[in-house]
């Protein structure tokens, strides 16, 4: 138990540091414009503020987030065993992700399955640029006021249905018996009903609608911000239309870029419906790993460790991002 | 009832910069005193000091006698009149008028009477349930101005209330103000980089530049009599003539300058070999020669006829060219542009100060 | 002139299509949920049916569902929006070095994957709240943890809202306020708090929204309560009648409904302040040549 204790001590020493470095900074400089925080919002005013942003910050993020990696570095134990001899620190959950159960060879399913999903993210997010990018160009460029007004609410306007039954009608459309074969067989182009959600088709596909907003937004924001007249400028002096982009549009718009696929990516290698209700019988998404090990194995310690690796990889995609597009945290959260 | 301001020594620096530098004044109760300064001289630092937004660094401000050291705005007997306004845009006119009141738990009916009072005063009967965003700029000024008379403040503070104004507003709100101050009887320190609102408003002027108080008096004490370059410069057109005191005297001093020697008042005692300038006033020129060391020539630039004045532009020192202001009807001839004219002034009316910083252009 | 007839021509195909893709497979949906037979289709369209309306009415799961869903909706919008109000005013006034980190504490909510956020809510909140059988009977339940686990990503949404709404409040209101006397709580309620009113609507709004619909997170916060979204999840799994596309069909007329009086709404502020804006311009002409105010006959 000692372990998880000083785990819930480390916020407190950080935010302690911070206190001493802001008291030392105020002795040494007169600031002129100085009012301490209890005067500055009244006691009752100043306590409920700090009490608020302690719960939400301590409480529910950071605390929650260190707890759930120590657990991950603790071996898998019945509620009696736990604080008993057996509850130490390992590595043991991290290492059955690579070392099969069997002792000998490779985890590859659970290896694939991350393999697989990392992949797969990046396909749909590279899918979901290509779709949003010229429509976020359009809106931005030469969409009148009103007509950009129009474009948003229709977009804005499936995602308030559930990403559940989104994910739902997909299967309707591309089930064996859904409208998609029935045309193809009407209509004579196939003999046999096409099995689109067996080869991952349905997976992308949803995977890719359910996320297509969170790209075209940034896209829009980015690309709408920059002067019309630098593309006329481009053109005016020769450039062809797919140079006007490559030069011009897409350097201006990397923040936006930057954002947009970050946060597909996420979504979309994070993401629990669409694999769930759309994946084949045979694709393993590394999610659905991380849930069977919560309500079916009742595993918590090695479902924290995948899970750990699923935001380690998240972050590592966060940052190549952001050195790629060479913009910075603050710039994309947007 | 109304109180003075004393500042005593008041210092304000940001980090490395000194914003204000060893300022020290009385300001009487009653007074309707403003500072002038060109921006950035320090003059808002000021009144935001004494409003209590701003601790000094150095030196005491004192109200009505009273130590302020440590006594936040909301508890300063002071009411200050923002750049911008600051009007509640969420709330009423009368609502506006009164807040000052709510914040003390005055009952409601009491309040809409006070409104009623003050709307009367600044004119606007039966406003008080107008919302901000249907008012006219001096509308909004007046609601500002009864705002803050509303608290009873012993001290009425002024941020350049007028510089959003257009000019026929502004001369219109400068008569409006100066009413309302002898009406009201309460101080008013009035911080403007006008001249012509400091002088033509104000019982006291204090010149500011760079952080330091230049001078304080009353506007033709400062307007005759300035007490450094920066305000014989800065207050009012001159002609400055740089030059070293060849001899002087208690009353004049002779200045060996570019243009000869030229002769003015020494009020600041310059002795021989001082580096100093001599200040002639556009209107205390002639375009007719007189005595030897107050008469000069230059090549004539151009000639501006503006209705009851001409302005004659001659080739100064400098970048800066020399002014000569002749009534309509002077009598004189004026010059002819490029031909060399004659231009003498009363060596009463010339003032030879000590070397030091100008107005900027 | 014909290429750029060309272009204009791709350009709206494409928009077709895009469109086409996004609302597609809701149409179809929301045709099948009138439609008679029993597994979800759209063609052939056998007969007109009001039926799967009725069931979805009668579904006990749902409905029980529907209710945890409004209450810890509720609840995460009683926590999320005051703690993003608060931390919101505090990143102002925070210490200037921290304010980077703090910043990125309270936003990383929104780039962490659901999944994780309802694991760790679960594991931290079980141990903790397993120090004795008390708060144990009383708080470890699916809705109390599914509050708390939604809260840290609503509270970030809210967060952004206010920080964005403050960025447009005149700081000299504030002093203006201080300067008649006000002091600082009062600043907050009688000038602050008002100016934030449309911030405080959308983050109510918004953060509801959110919670609601949340499937990723609240699946693991849940324990063994349900939600609306939860136990849509475990129908689509097991096997689906069209009354889940009736349910598709409730929500898209809710929300188009929504959006039409949002609209209408905004038009009548936009008027208003039209009439407002002339009404000001016509006192600022007679303004200067209006009658001497009784002060100068004084």
């Amino acid at each position: 138990m000692s372990s998880r204790l000083v785990v819930i001590a480390i916020p407190f020493v950080v935010i302690a540091i911070f206190w001493l470095m802001a008291r030392y900074e105020a002795s040494r400089r007169h600031d002129p414009t100085h009012k301490g925080y209890f005067e500055r919002n009244g006691m009752v005013l100043g306590i409920a503020f700090i009490a608020l942003v302690a719960l939400w910050a301590l409480f529910l993020v950071v605390l929650p987030y260190l707890y759930m990696v120590v657990e991950s570095f603790h071996p898998t134990l019945r509620p009696v065993e736990r604080g008993g001899p057996k509850d130490v620190l390992t590595i043991a959950q991290y290492q059955s992700f690579f070392m099969a159960p069997t002792g000998d060879g490779w985890n590859t399913t659970h290896m694939g399955a991350f393999l697989f999903s990392i992949i797969a993210s990046i396909a749909v997010t590279a899918l979901n640029f290509a779709i949003c990018y010229p429509l976020a160009f359009y809106m931005a460029q030469s969409g009148t006021p009103q007509k950009v007004r129009l474009i948003l609410l229709a977009l804005i306007v499936p995602y308030w249905v559930n990403e559940i039954l989104r994910a739902f009608s997909l299967r309707l459309l591309l089930a064996s018996k859904g409208l998609i074969n029935q045309l193809l067989m009407g209509s004579g182009l196939t003999d046999a009903p096409v099995d689109f959600l067996g080869i991952n088709v349905g997976l992308y596909v949803g995977l890719s609608y359910a996320y297509l907003l969170v790209m075209i937004f940034p896209l829009y924001n980015a690309i709408e911000s920059l002067d019309k007249n630098q593309i006329e400028a481009a053109r005016d002096l020769g450039a062809p239309w797919w140079r006007i982009h490559k030069d011009i549009v897409i350097p201006y718009a990397k923040p936006g870029i930057a954002s947009g696929c970050t946060m597909v990516f996420m979504l979309a290698a994070g993401s629990l419906a669409a694999p769930q209700f759309l994946g084949g019988p045979r694709t393993l998404w590394f999610t659905s790993v991380i849930y069977n090990f919560f309500f079916q194995a009742f595993n918590w310690a090695r479902g924290a460790a995948y899970a750990f690796l699923l935001l380690a990889a998240c972050i590592l995609f966060v940052m190549l991002m952001l050195r790629l597009f060479k913009v910075s945290l603050g710039e994309t959260i947007k | 009832m109304s109180a003075g301001v004393e500042l005593d020594h008041i210092t304000v620096r940001f980090g490395d910069f000194t914003a204000v530098d060893n300022a020290a004044l009385d300001i009487k109760g009653g007074e309707f005193f403003s500072f002038l300064g060109p921006s950035g001289c320090g003059k808002t630092t000021i009144l935001r000091t004494v409003s209590g937004f701003l601790e000094p660094s150095e030196g005491t401000v004192r109200i009505g006698g009273k130590d302020m050291r440590g006594i936040g705005p909301n508890r300063r007997p002071t009411a200050l009149i923002f750049q911008n306004l600051a009007l509640f845009p969420l709330m009423s006119v009368a609502e506006n008028i009164t807040y000052g009141l709510r914040v003390q738990g005055v009952d409601k009916a009491t309040r809409m009477r006070k409104a009623d009072e003050l709307l009367q005063l600044i004119a606007l009967p039966g406003q008080g349930g107008k919302q901000m965003s249907e008012l006219s700029g001096g509308q909004k000024q007046r609601v500002a101005i009864a705002r803050a008379l509303c608290v009873q403040p012993q001290v009425l503070l002024l941020d350049e209330p007028l510089s959003a104004l257009d000019l026929k507003l502004r001369q219109h709100m400068r008569n409006e103000l100066r009413t309302i101050q002898r009406m009201v009887g309460i101080t008013f320190i009035y911080i403007t980089h006008d001249q012509g609102e400091a002088l033509t408003m104000s019982d006291r002027i204090a010149v500011m530049s760079d952080g330091v108080i230049q001078q304080v008096a009353d506007g033709k004490t400062i307007y005759d009599e300035p007490a450094t370059a920066f305000v014989a410069s800065f207050v009012g057109e001159n002609n400055p003539f740089a030059g070293t005191v060849k001899e002087a005297n208690g009353s004049f001093a002779l200045l060996d300058t570019r243009f000869g020697k030229l002769r003015g008042r020494n009020p600041r005692g310059l002795k021989a070999g001082d580096k100093a300038i001599l200040f002639v006033r556009p209107e205390s020129a002639q375009l007719t020669p007189g005595a030897a060391d107050t008469t000069f020539t230059s090549k004539v630039k151009s000639v501006a006829f503006e209705g009851n004045m001409t302005h004659v532009f001659l080739e100064g020192a400098g970048k800066k060219d020399i002014t000569v202001t002749v009534g309509r009807h002077n009598g004189a001839a004026i010059p002819e542009q490029g031909s060399v004219a004659t231009v003498s002034y009363d060596a009463e009316l010339g003032l030879a100060l000590p070397e030091g910083k100008m107005a900027r252009e | 002139m014909t290429s750029s007839l060309v272009m204009r021509g791709m350009i709206g195909f494409y928009i077709f299509l895009f469109f086409a893709y996004l609302f597609g497979p809701l149409v179809v949906m929301g045709i099948t949920a009138f439609n008679s037979p029993s597994y979800p289709q759209a063609f052939p369209f056998e007969s007109f049916t009001l039926d799967w309306f009725v069931k979805l009415w009668n579904d006990r799961a749902m409905m029980e569902g529907l209710t945890n869903s409004i209450i810890i909706g509720l609840g995460v919008v009683a926590v999320s929006v005051p703690a993003g109000l608060a931390a919101s005013i505090i990143m102002n006034q925070i210490y200037h070095r921290a304010r980077g980190l703090f910043y990125l504490v309270t936003v990383s909510p929104l780039l962490t994957p659901g999944v994780i956020i309802g694991i760790s809510t679960v594991i931290f909140w079980k141990d903790v709240l397993g120090v004795s059988d008390v708060t144990k009977a009383l708080f470890y339940n699916g809705i109390t943890l599914a509050i708390l686990g939604q809260s840290s990503f609503v509270s970030a949404y809210c967060l952004l809202i206010f920080m964005a709404r403050l960025t447009r409040f005149d700081r000299a209101q504030e002093e203006a306020a201080l300067d008649l006397g006000a002091s600082y709580p009062q600043v907050f309620w009688h000038i602050l708090l008002p100016f934030l009113k449309p911030a405080i609507v959308s983050a109510v709004v918004i953060g509801f929204l959110s919670s609601f619909e949340n499937y990723n997170t609240t699946t693991f916060a849940i324990l063994a309560d349900k939600t609306l979204v939860t136990v849509l999840a475990g129908q689509v799994r097991q096997g689906t009648t069209p009354a889940l596309s009736a349910l598709a069909v409730i929500i898209i007329g809710i929300s188009l409904l929504g959006a039409i009086v949002y609209e209408v709404l905004k038009r009548r502020e936009q008027s208003r302040a039209e009439q407002a804006q002339r009404r000001a311009k016509l006192a600022e002409r007679t303004e200067v040549g209006a009658a001497q105010p009784a002060t100068s006959t004084a």
